[in-house]
């Protein structure tokens, strides 16, 4: 980004229990956006071109992952902004509040093993010139941890049918080597997604966490990928 | 029968005091305490409150040192770390209601810890557990383990500090005794640390967190008494945890601390109101007037007594400022918390409540709190374990015996429990669980802060005072696997009944052999936790001092990696030969619990740790301390189930020792071709010796000639996935 440019501004919304926001912020920044935490109760986004819903537990998740945050007063001003074009990133809770609130299709299960699971996995990037998976190409496989109990992502056939034939997948978990596998399938997840584009490419929702991994010493960069798509977009 | 009726020695008694703890009582009022006062008592005279039998004892761990800025005494031990920047850390068990209830018990275990850090001003950062369970085939053991897994995960990963490091083992003696010792570590800026002090008359004190509840009454003084077959009647007494108050209640109080709002604060842990009003009283030596009237209660109807007594969790007690009584009710009501105005610090010291309008009690703080009893408790000095008489060991199968130890659950691979944990939330860890030790980056600098826990209860078992140094010792290799200096303790002491004199010998032993360990490598103790009475039916658990250790690592430069690399030359820092005398090869190959263990070499060991922690530190060399197992083991571990070796000992040394001694302080280090000359040199005068090369998927070791080891290394690690598999559901 050339000098003395203003760095483009990036909401990320606080819930009650919402944890992944500070390092959130951090990422967004070390990418060169300019972080502004929006509050729940806000009605606006700041002026930010872009939005993330980070993960966390928002309001303990003791209803269902994300059902109360689907109705925090800042959702209009989210709503509003991605039927406008606005690019919005849900990760892990912020994905399953994306599906809550119908900007993206589906419902989160419980994990099929029926345990909380935090490790890294391997995603394979299922589309090609999204402005939010940014430089990233078909068949490129990432390395990012997943933290979550309810990721098994799950719909009826047709609306499978539909996500499929509209090339709505945006990540798949993988083997290594890129190779679909059920072994490589952390949560049971249906066709093993790990994130979903809306038709539009302006919402993508994604249980793993980028935002955990932008520097090497904690692990890789292949997160800093993302966030800097996102950053652009804004 | 009523909170204001008068207490009598029959009820003193029902509430865990002695005959002559109830006429101290009588004495040092003047007069017949209410049932109110009596509890208040009790809670706070229990072994679990006040120490009694423990505290002349832990006079004897060295607390200071030129990094230390708060030692034992307030809610966590603070220590520096550079560049402005401290630690706050603390160990503390939840045994007892771990055992009666494990998912609930183990979830409160890990919230009380976290609130000992935060209330000093400290984000909490780092979480790890120390955990013993009784054999797996034991009753309830299998659902005991998935409880306690599943309570530490669910809580820590809602409030979103990662689970980075402990250690689980397994022993029949915790049959009726699990332990669950939960660490949490925080960092700070030096000048904004707060302290449970109640100081400057005519502050208002504020009761924010959770509604009081009936859950939890008596939980300290559970805590202190054995367990009979009638334990699982005492689950009322277990409280019950709620992680996303805890969430909001860090991010609010961290908030309060930040505008300078608040005087004074503590949470309400073991005894709740009672201890958080008398200590918070004792260390300004002022006192505090409460109404009890204003107490946020979840149901109608409750008395004095469970007002002043309930350990409902997610509960803070504040001293604040008149004039910030309104700024500090608005940050909290924000937060969506529950806060209140409910009295005020006075300058008498003594704590006063009224209740409907009637006064419940008056009590003088300083019986309660700094002149509770102290015991010196009979006790006899344990006689060290002797020699043990081995069977022949030079014709037997190493691959079997290795075999079976890999198959044991002692060293059963322990991802199916951190998988469970959230271990890079926070986005600073270096290294995570499964390692020697945790390494995170203190968040927004390059400053790396490790920590470990660490106990061979078997060891300490033959001989405590051995076996804890030994502990120590072994902390202080761990962290310089991650090229982390010690910088503090806290200690977790797990005993059984202090009243038994062979118990207390262990007890007092111990600390003399950690104190002695925490002077010679100049780490202060500072912070800790006692826990008495972990025994059922009689059954006593094994001596169980944990050592929590944290290091720092000034500039983190490379990732540390725990695993060796096709190509890698295989060194051995220390002696060749370990000793058979404690070890898991003897425990579990031969099925002896036997033998002496020797006493720490302090100086070999710092000079090894300080050029390990040097090597780790420049990225020249990847580093696993012997310990559990020995060489073997240590190799199986590094090769990550990957990558083979082939290791040649060193003529005339007796394999046994070789393969599976322990106790020789040593390190197993690879090291890249490139970096070998920076190698040597930083091992200039260590007692090095090069045992060969990774390559192959193979782990062979030979000895004369003769191929000692020659097994398929992913078979190995297929081993040890075996004996937790079953926690992860799959």
């Amino acid at each position: 980004m050339s000098a003395g440019r203003r760095r483009p501004r990036v909401a990320v919304v606080i819930f009650p229990g919402s944890n992944c926001d500070r390092d959130t912020l951090v990422a967004v920044e070390e990418v060169g956006g300019e972080a502004v935490p929006v509050w729940h109760q806000d009605v606006n986004l700041a002026g930010c071109g872009a939005v993330i819903l980070p993960g966390g537990f928002s309001y303990g998740d003791y209803l269902r992952a994300g059902a109360m945050a689907a109705h925090s007063p800042v959702m209009a001003a989210v709503r509003r902004h991605a039927e406008e074009g606005g690019p919005v990133l849900g990760i892990c809770n912020g994905f399953q509040m994306l599906l809550e609130i119908g900007l993206l299709p589906g419902a989160m299960l419980m994990n099929r093993t029926l345990r909380f699971i935090c490790r890294d996995v391997h995603l394979r990037v299922e589309r090609d010139g999204m402005p939010l998976l940014g430089h990233l190409r078909r068949g490129q496989v990432l390395r990012l941890p997943i933290a979550h109990k309810e990721g098994n992502w799950f719909a009826p056939p047709e609306v499978v049918r539909e996500v499929e034939s509209a090339g709505a997948v945006a990540l798949r978990y993988c083997a290594p080597d890129g190779r679909l596998d059920d072994g490589a399938n952390p949560n049971g997840a249906l066709n093993a997604i790990a994130g979903l584009v809306n038709a539009a490419g302006n919402v993508l929702g994604l249980m793993p966490h980028p935002e955990r991994r932008v520097r090497s010493l904690v692990g890789g960069e292949d997160g800093a990928a993302l966030m800097r798509a996102l950053v652009e977009a804004a | 029968m009523r909170w204001d009726a008068p207490a009598t020695a029959e009820l003193a008694r029902e509430h865990g005091l002695s005959e002559e703890e109830y006429r101290r009582i009588l004495d040092s009022l003047g007069r017949t305490p209410n049932l109110t006062e009596l509890g208040i008592f009790a809670a706070l005279w229990s072994e679990h409150c006040s120490y009694k039998s423990s505290r002349v004892h832990l006079r004897k761990l060295p607390t200071s040192g030129p990094r230390v800025v708060q030692g034992p005494g307030e809610n966590a031990g603070v220590v520096e770390l550079g560049e402005g920047w401290v630690t706050v850390f603390k160990m503390e068990s939840h045994n007892h209601p771990s055992f009666i209830e494990p998912y609930q018990g183990a979830a409160t275990g890990v919230g009380g810890i976290l609130r000992d850090v935060f209330t000093m001003g400290a984000r909490p950062i780092m979480l790890l557990d120390s955990l013993r369970f009784g054999a797996l085939e034991a009753p309830r053991m299998t659902h005991l383990v998935d409880g306690v897994v599943r309570g530490i995960g669910d809580y820590g990963n809602c409030v979103g500090v990662p689970t980075v490091g402990g250690e689980v083992d397994f022993h029949p003696s915790y049959n009726g005794n699990v332990l669950v010792n939960a660490m949490c570590v925080g960092v700070a800026r030096a000048d904004g640390l707060f302290f449970g002090r109640a100081s400057g008359p005519g502050n208002r004190v504020v009761y924010l967190g959770s509604k009081t509840g009936r859950d939890g009454i008596h939980g300290a003084t559970m805590a202190s008494d054995v367990f009979d077959e009638t334990a699982s009647e005492k689950r009322p007494t277990v409280q019950v945890g709620d992680p996303f108050t805890e969430k909001l209640l860090i991010e609010c109080c961290l908030e309060l601390m930040d505008k300078g709002l608040v005087v004074g604060i503590q949470d309400m842990g073991a005894a709740g109101l009672t201890s958080s009003a008398f200590e918070m009283a004792a260390r300004a030596g002022c006192g505090l007037t409460l109404d009890l009237s204003l107490v946020p209660a979840r149901e109608k109807g409750m008395s004095p007594y469970e007002l002043m007594l309930s350990e409902s969790q997610e509960r803070m007690l504040l001293v604040v400022s008149p004039a910030s009584v309104q700024p500090v009710l608005d940050v909290c009501h924000r937060w969506g918390l529950d806060a209140v105005e409910v009295g005020s610090v006075t300058e008498e010291p003594e704590v006063n409540a009224t209740f409907d309008g009637r006064e419940a009690f008056r009590l003088p703080v300083a019986p309660l709190v700094d002149d509770a009893p102290r015991y010196e408790r009979p006790w006899v000095n344990p006689d060290p374990a002797a020699p043990v008489t081995l069977p022949p060991l030079h014709e037997r199968r190493w691959g079997a015996d290795l075999r079976a130890m890999l198959s044991s659950p002692a060293f059963a691979d322990t991802h199916t429990v951190w998988q469970q944990y959230d271990q890079s939330v926070g986005a600073g860890t270096v290294v995570g669980p499964g390692a020697d030790a945790a390494l995170l980056l203190l968040p927004g600098t390059s400053i790396g802060v490790a920590a470990t826990t660490d106990c061979n209860a078997l060891a300490c078992g033959l001989d405590p005072r051995n076996g804890a140094a030994q502990a120590v010792a072994e902390a202080v290799r761990n962290l310089a696997c991650v090229g982390a200096e010690p910088v503090g303790v806290t200690d977790c002491l797990n005993f059984g009944s202090p009243e038994n004199p062979i118990v207390m010998g262990q007890f007092v032993t111990a600390l003399e052999g950690m104190g002695e360990a925490c002077r010679a490598f100049e780490v202060p103790v500072v912070s800790g936790n006692v826990s008495f009475y972990n025994e059922t039916s009689g059954n006593t658990i094994l001596p169980t001092p944990t050592v929590g250790m944290v290091g720092v690592v000034p500039e983190v430069r490379h990732r540390p990696r725990a695993t060796w690399q096709d190509g890698d030359a295989i060194y051995l820092v220390g002696a060749v030969e370990g000793e058979l005398g404690g070890s898991r090869f003897l425990q579990v190959v031969l099925g002896l619990e036997a033998g002496p263990v020797p006493a720490v070499d302090y100086a070999a060991e710092s000079r090894a740790a300080a050029a390990v922690r040097a090597l780790v530190r420049h990225g020249l060399a990847s580093a696993k301390d012997l310990s559990d197992g020995g060489l073997a083991v240590a190799a199986v571990e590094m090769s990550g189930g990957a990558c083979g070796a082939e290791l040649t000992m060193p003529e005339g040394v007796a394999p046994a020792r070789a393969l599976f001694g322990e106790w020789r302080g040593g390190f197993l280090l690879a090291v890249a071709r490139e970096s070998e000359r920076a190698f040597a040199r930083t091992c200039e005068g260590l007692p090095v010796t090069l045992l060969g090369a990774a390559r192959g998927t193979r782990l062979r070791v030979s000895l004369g000639g003769k191929v000692l080891l020659d097994e398929l290394v992913g078979e190995l690690q297929r081993l040890r996935e075996k004996g937790l598999g079953w926690l992860s559901g799959a």
